[in-house]
């Protein structure tokens, strides 16, 4: 079941590559919060109850509801342009993604290790991948939020694989993407976008030598 | 004591950022610089005995604190000279004075963590932290630099913790969960090589936007920059360490296994390249604080090489960060003085220091001495060891190249500060410049006359920390 779950998120990110609007990439967001609520309730079923009920509200009322729900607010308090404006044609993205779920397909074969989940790794891999591209192929700062919301995600996957004997790690990721999704985005919605309408990286160029 | 001074750390932290009297907060920084210097003393005392479970004073971090103690003086120092230039809001000095105190406390408690995860904790702390203080001057610009530093920066810890996922399904294999570093260390044979590399790419990435290294660079130069003085300098000296020791303490690990030779070579392509990248933007840079922060990547570079080498390098490589940590300190609180009569950093609009501030000028070109390792400052005998070092274990290649990369450094470097000493300006008025009292330069002759005197004779139980510090790494 996770399996199918896992290339469902997967699905989802190649549909990243091509979506056009800023509100698809909210919406992709926010179901890939409800993909990983479902697998981390069927993954970490042994994990004592206090901790699994953290990481599920974690899911569910963080990545699912309050961060889709504040982009969806910083966008039409700004008024931002709907599109994504990326630099290259969604052809072209399209398969760089393909191509890096393949290439950590292949990465994960050479792995011998039968402890392991390889689709857990394949996804989290791909996509900490892909948001790195999404961070490199757009212009606008806030999908380069959403790019590193995306790495958060895969982060998470990572952490599920290993969850069940360390809930610890489970635990700090968590609160890593707590702390750091409120710092971006407070610094985001607070500063940014006060200072500058219509955020785009090239009003972020001064600095340069 | 940690936990003390951890509980200690954030009441002053809480009060600074709460209270809004100017007296009251010096007060309170005081206080706080005492109880550091009490706990380090008291580290001090008690080496190498593991306190709450996940703190260990062991050699290096032993060193490093006690640089970030002797450094944090001269930093409140300055920013206290910096308040009473400029008129900022108690609000303001209020955060910057918290966020100071909490990006010491939490650098301190990093340096002495003996748990990989309760490091990066403490890592994270001072991203935040430093953030605050970079963005004190709420322009534009400051804005752009925080941006990319928080940006960068979390990427980068991101980039820690899947390290450290990939590290725990190694040590999960040989059915363990402890991942302290001294488990970690006596464990470290029996490590699953394939996860101990992955884990090493990812935690190597995620340290160097805190080390200064190539990949991740970039937002440490723009947060140099736009930080104030005193800020700058803790950023340039103490934070750097930080992402040195991030990655030492896995070379340790790494060093035990058959993975070390793969290791040297990515952190020798890393160094060599950053040297180069420092070295190009050096020739080019026109802002002399941006010039002092592409030398630290420069410094940085030369370190790395000395774990590179190994040998004596390992002994080298620490002496280096250490005496680059006051050199570039002492640096960054001159640059306030400059900034102060010529109201701008760039090098078209400075010059004939030598004439507006004597004290000032002896201590830019002291600072110029140092930071290019020149003798007699103790840079030099550290980075002549690194040299040697490379020598000795055949990176001929690389040394020639290395030294190469490192004469056009000091003509890039030698040609601004002789500018900013001797040549006239242009356009400037002279009517209204400020009087600087020598007083404030005298904490940089202090710093710059320690190297000096700890590179020609340096105390015995200097040389036994480091020595100490580098005992688990094969010769």
């Amino acid at each position: 079941m996770t399996n199918v779950l896992l290339i469902t998120y997967l699905m989802s990110l190649i549909y990243l590559s091509i979506a056009n609007r800023l509100m698809s990439y909210v919406q992709i967001l926010a179901f890939q919060g409800l993909l990983l609520f479902a697998s981390s309730f069927i993954e970490l079923a042994e994990m004592n109850p206090i901790n699994l009920t953290f990481v599920l509200l974690e899911t569910i009322v963080f990545k699912t509801i309050a961060v889709p729900l504040f982009l969806r607010y910083t966008i039409k308090q700004n008024n931002f342009s709907r599109e994504a404006e990326p630099y290259l044609p969604n052809f072209v993205s399209l398969i760089i993604v393909t191509s890096i779920i393949v290439i950590t397909f292949l990465l994960s074969n050479m792995i011998e290790d039968i402890k392991l989940n390889k689709v857990y790794f394949v996804t989290a891999l791909s996509s900490l991948f892909v948001g790195l591209y999404i961070i490199g192929s757009r212009k606008k700062i806030i999908t380069h939020v959403m790019g590193f919301l995306i790495i958060e995600n895969g982060v998470f996957i990572l952490s599920l694989a290993v969850g069940n004997e360390m809930p610890m790690l489970v635990n700090s990721g968590i609160l890593l993407d707590l702390f750091i999704s409120v710092l971006l985005l407070g610094v985001f919605l607070n500063k940014i976008g006060d200072v500058l309408k219509d955020v785009d990286v090239n009003q972020l160029r001064n600095l340069k030598d | 004591m940690t936990v003390p001074y951890l509980i200690g750390a954030f009441i002053l932290v809480s009060s600074l950022f709460l209270n809004r009297n100017k007296k009251l907060s010096y007060f309170l920084v005081a206080v706080f610089l005492i109880m550091q210097w009490i706990f380090t003393v008291y580290e001090y005392q008690h080496k190498n005995i593991e306190e709450f479970g996940y703190f260990v004073p062991n050699a290096i971090g032993l060193l490093l604190l006690i640089t970030i103690s002797i450094i944090s003086i001269p930093a409140f120092y300055h920013s206290f000279i910096y308040f009473t230039k400029h008129n900022d809001s108690d609000k303001s000095r209020s955060i910057y004075l918290a966020a100071m105190v909490l990006l010491i406390a939490a650098l301190s408690l990093a340096y002495l963590s003996n748990h990989i995860g309760l490091m990066w904790v403490f890592v994270e702390l001072t991203t935040f932290s430093a953030s605050a203080l970079i963005y004190h001057r709420r322009n534009l610009r400051s804005l752009e630099g925080t941006w990319k530093y928080i940006f960068v920066c979390s990427i980068s810890i991101t980039f820690v913790f899947i390290g450290i996922l990939f590290l725990s399904i190694a040590v999960q294999e040989v059915g363990h969960a402890n991942l302290t570093y001294t488990a970690l260390l006596s464990k470290a044979t029996e490590l699953n090589t394939f996860w101990l590399r992955l884990a090493f790419i990812f935690i190597f990435t995620g340290y160097t936007a805190k080390l200064s290294l190539v990949p991740m660079f970039t937002a440490g130069i723009d947060a140099k920059d736009k930080a104030p003085s005193p800020a700058g300098a803790l950023l340039s000296s103490v934070l750097l360490n930080i992402g040195f020791l991030g990655i030492f303490r896995f070379y340790e690990i790494i060093a035990q296994t058959s993975l070390l030779l793969w290791t040297n070579h990515i952190i020798l392509i890393a160094s060599v390249s950053s040297i180069f990248i420092a070295t190009v933007y050096m020739v080019k840079v026109k802002n002399i604080k941006r010039m002092f922060a592409y030398s630290s990547m420069e410094h940085m570079g030369i370190v790395m090489l000395g774990i590179v080498a190994g040998g004596v390098g390992y002994y080298a490589a620490i002496l280096h960060l250490i005496f680059h940590s006051f050199v570039k300190a002492g640096l960054f609180f001159q640059m306030g003085q400059i900034y102060r009569i010529f109201g701008s950093k760039s090098i078209y609009d400075v010059g004939n220091y030598f004439k507006y501030n004597i004290t000032g000028a002896m201590v830019v070109l002291l600072a110029f001495i140092s930071a290019t390792a020149m003798p007699p400052s103790g840079m030099f005998i550290s980075e002549f060891m690194v040299f040697r070092s490379l020598f000795e274990s055949h990176y001929i290649i690389v040394l020639i190249f290395v030294l190469m990369l490192l004469t056009i450094i000091i003509w890039a470097f030698g040609k601004n500060m002789f500018k900013l000493l001797f040549s006239p300006p242009v356009n400037f008025v002279e009517e209204n410049i400020e009087k600087i009292k020598p007083i404030e330069s005298l904490s940089q002759f202090i710093l710059f006359g320690l190297v000096i005197y700890l590179g020609i004779n340096p105390p015995q139980e200097m040389i036994d920390l480091i020595n100490e510090a580098v005992k688990n790494l094969p010769l």
